[in-house]
């Protein structure tokens, strides 16, 4: 007997009981169409993060103080280690010694009141220089940043995210108005545009930006001339791992550390905050998979159940077959068919119901990272359930094919 | 054609064995219209069995057309049954879904005889006269034109023997006056015959009539040679 000539037959006997083919091939068309959707929600969560760590600055390299210089043997807590200095960031800025690094800017902030007329928000204020906008990957949308005289001269000036803006300002135009920081009047010289990745981590538009002399001056009373971290900009995100080196050395020589083990600092690369973050998203999208190729299996046990029904009532059928010269191979050849046909036809569909629904998902639910769906897992996907439909069919298609004619022919 | 030397058969049922076949020998020559005949429980159904390769006996020897059929496997019994042997059942056994050409081709599809199938499905068809039913589903013809149907069935693949159990038992007598001629006619065209029946009106319309008792031959005579012996 011929492929086509068990194709035949499969569709045939399938077509005979139109109402159980569609439901046994539900089962496998939502297992399908689940593992599609949720691996296409787990990949989109992976490029969602990594867009968002991309639209930090894949050359960014932060400088943290860290605690792994015991002082006399005594182990200091988190940010207790000693701070920068504004040297510290003119030396790793130096073309000189790192030829890697485009510049450097300081850090330091928190969180601040702002006020402006009856409105009041709080934001994330930091205190930087000059460089900040092309470190930090930050456009202006109107209005301009501060100047590095206006750091020298501790001008209480501020620059102020697209999220500040329109809670402060609503509709009007921030742009030299004053407004209250921590109940000093600081004058708006600028407005960033949007970075649109909002949620998940920090709200990288909900900021305010200030001279850091201003902030130390004005805003962070009492804590000195801190400087919390150091961001250094590469001259490309091949380079940071250059830059990376240049900056150790550098910071060791000011610090004057021989044992690099006992650096009192610590560099993290966008790189490694993006293969950290892949990783865990990576392990979510597996998880997400997993769940839904339980369903698959559950579709595939129902694909058995129907076909040990389907055994059964055709055992008249069966003998017919095998008392006109139908061979083992033939009769298992004719239900393997049937099953993995119902498997392949419900995978097929499920790939355009999952397709479907990842459409339709992030309008439904806008918090859902957008669904992406990668071909291999297509393929994927319909491989399985042909698999499913191979693997729950066999021990159905054997049991057909080991009837004995005459005991066959007299089933009623 | 059919040669049986000392078959028996016996059925286990747990604890209990029951012979069926009680040591049948048996020729029957090619060309031969012979009426196998007995009460129920004679073993008549279990002697059909083994003479269409459904079941192997449980000791002696069956040739059927020059090959030994006791020591077959399954798939070679199979391959005799399509090759051989063609089969009529008293409840005719066409499969529901398929129409009447395609239950007469059938046979053909499992010998993977590809060579004009559609038109010997037709033409089988056509000699049992239902050529214009042929696109009809089973549930759509008479017992007498689905009997007809098996008929053609078993002789599209032109067999050695045709195997009739029963063949008129679920018919009313014009069917089966009909069926029956087509037999004859059948026979008469050189096609070899085995008949199991217990009605002797249907018996009657074979040359040789083999009567079985109890698991053994009791009687075997050709009575319309004998009938002709005494005029």
């Amino acid at each position: 007997m011929s492929i086509l000539e068990g194709l035949r037959l499969a569709v045939n006997g399938l077509l005979s009981n139109r109402l159980r083919s569609a439901l046994t091939m539900l089962g496998i068309l939502i297992g399908v169409s689940a593992v599609i959707l949720l691996v296409g929600v787990g990949n989109g969560a992976t490029v969602a993060v990594q867009q968002q760590i991309q639209s930090l600055g894949s050359n960014l390299l932060t400088v943290f103080p860290s605690n792994a210089r015991s002082a006399g043997g005594v182990q200091q807590g988190f940010g207790t280690g000693s701070s920068f200095t504004l040297d510290d960031v003119k030396a790793i800025a130096n073309q000189q010694t790192s030829p890697d690094v485009v510049t450097a800017i300081p850090s330091a902030g928190g969180r601040a009141q702002l006020t402006y007329g009856n409105q009041n928000w709080n934001s994330s204020l930091t205190g930087t220089t000059q460089d900040f906008p092309s470190v930090r990957n930050y456009q202006l949308a109107s209005g301009q940043f501060f100047s590095s005289g206006e750091v020298d001269a501790a001008s209480k000036v501020a620059v102020i995210g697209p999220t500040v803006a329109t809670n402060l300002f609503g509709s009007a135009d921030p742009i030299g108005q004053v407004m209250k920081i921590n109940r000093q009047n600081f004058r708006v010289i600028g407005v960033f545009a949007p970075k649109g990745s909002s949620g998940g981590f920090n709200n990288q538009d909900d900021v305010v930006v200030v001279p850091i002399t201003s902030a130390w001056s004005y805003l962070l009373g009492g804590r000195g001339k801190n400087i919390q971290q150091i961001y250094v900009e590469a001259t490309s995100a091949q380079a940071t791992t250059a830059a990376t080196a240049e900056v150790t050395q550098v910071m060791l020589d000011r610090h004057h550390i021989s044992d690099p083990t006992q650096a009192d600092f610590q560099i993290l690369s966008q790189q490694d905050v993006l293969a950290s973050a892949s990783q865990t998203t990576g392990v979510l999208t597996l998880m997400l998979g997993a769940i839904a190729g339980i369903s698959l299996v559950v579709g595939g046990i129902g694909i058995m159940n129907i076909m040990l029904v389907t055994v059964t009532e055709r055992t008249r059928e069966i003998g017919i077959r095998k008392a006109i010269g139908a061979r083992r191979q033939d009769i298992l050849l004719q239900f393997l068919i049937e099953s993995m046909f119902l498997s392949g036809l419900g995978g097929a569909l499920g790939i355009l119901v999952g397709f479907g629904l990842a459409r339709l998902l992030p309008i439904a639910v806008s918090a859902l990272p957008t669904p992406v769906i990668s071909t291999p897992s297509v393929f994927l996907a319909f491989g399985i359930s042909v698999g499913i439909g191979l693997f729950f069919g066999l021990y159905p298609a054997n049991r057909a094919a080991r009837l004995r004619p005459i005991e066959a022919l007299r089933y009623e | 054609m059919i040669t049986l030397e000392g078959i028996t058969k016996v059925y286990r049922t747990g604890e209990v064995e029951v012979a069926a076949l009680k040591g049948i020998s048996l020729h029957i020559p090619e060309g031969e219209f012979v009426a196998i005949m007995g009460p129920s429980g004679s073993g008549k159904s279990t002697l059909m069995n083994l003479i269409g390769c459904l079941d192997q006996p449980s000791s002696g020897r069956y040739i059927l057309d020059g090959y030994d059929v006791s020591a077959l496997t399954d798939d070679q019994l199979a391959w005799i049954r399509n090759r051989k042997i063609g089969f009529v059942f008293q409840s005719y056994n066409l499969i529901p879904r398929a129409s009447a050409v395609h239950n007469v081709e059938m046979p053909l599809i499992y010998a993977g005889d590809n060579l004009q199938r559609r038109e010997r499905a037709m033409a089988a068809l056509e000699s049992v006269g239902l050529l214009e039913r042929a696109g009809h589903l089973p549930s759509e013809l008479s017992g007498g034109q689905q009997q007809r149907v098996a008929v053609a069935r078993a002789l599209v693949t032109d067999p050695a023997i045709l195997l009739a159990d029963e063949p008129t038992g679920n018919l009313d007598s014009e069917s089966s006056l009909e069926i029956m001629k087509l037999l004859r006619d059948l026979n008469q065209q050189g096609r070899t015959i085995v008949l199991i029946t217990h009605e002797p009106d249907i018996a009657a319309f074979a040359q040789r009539v083999v009567r079985v008792r109890d698991g053994v031959v009791v009687s075997d005579e050709r009575p319309s040679i004998a009938a002709e012996m005494v005029r």
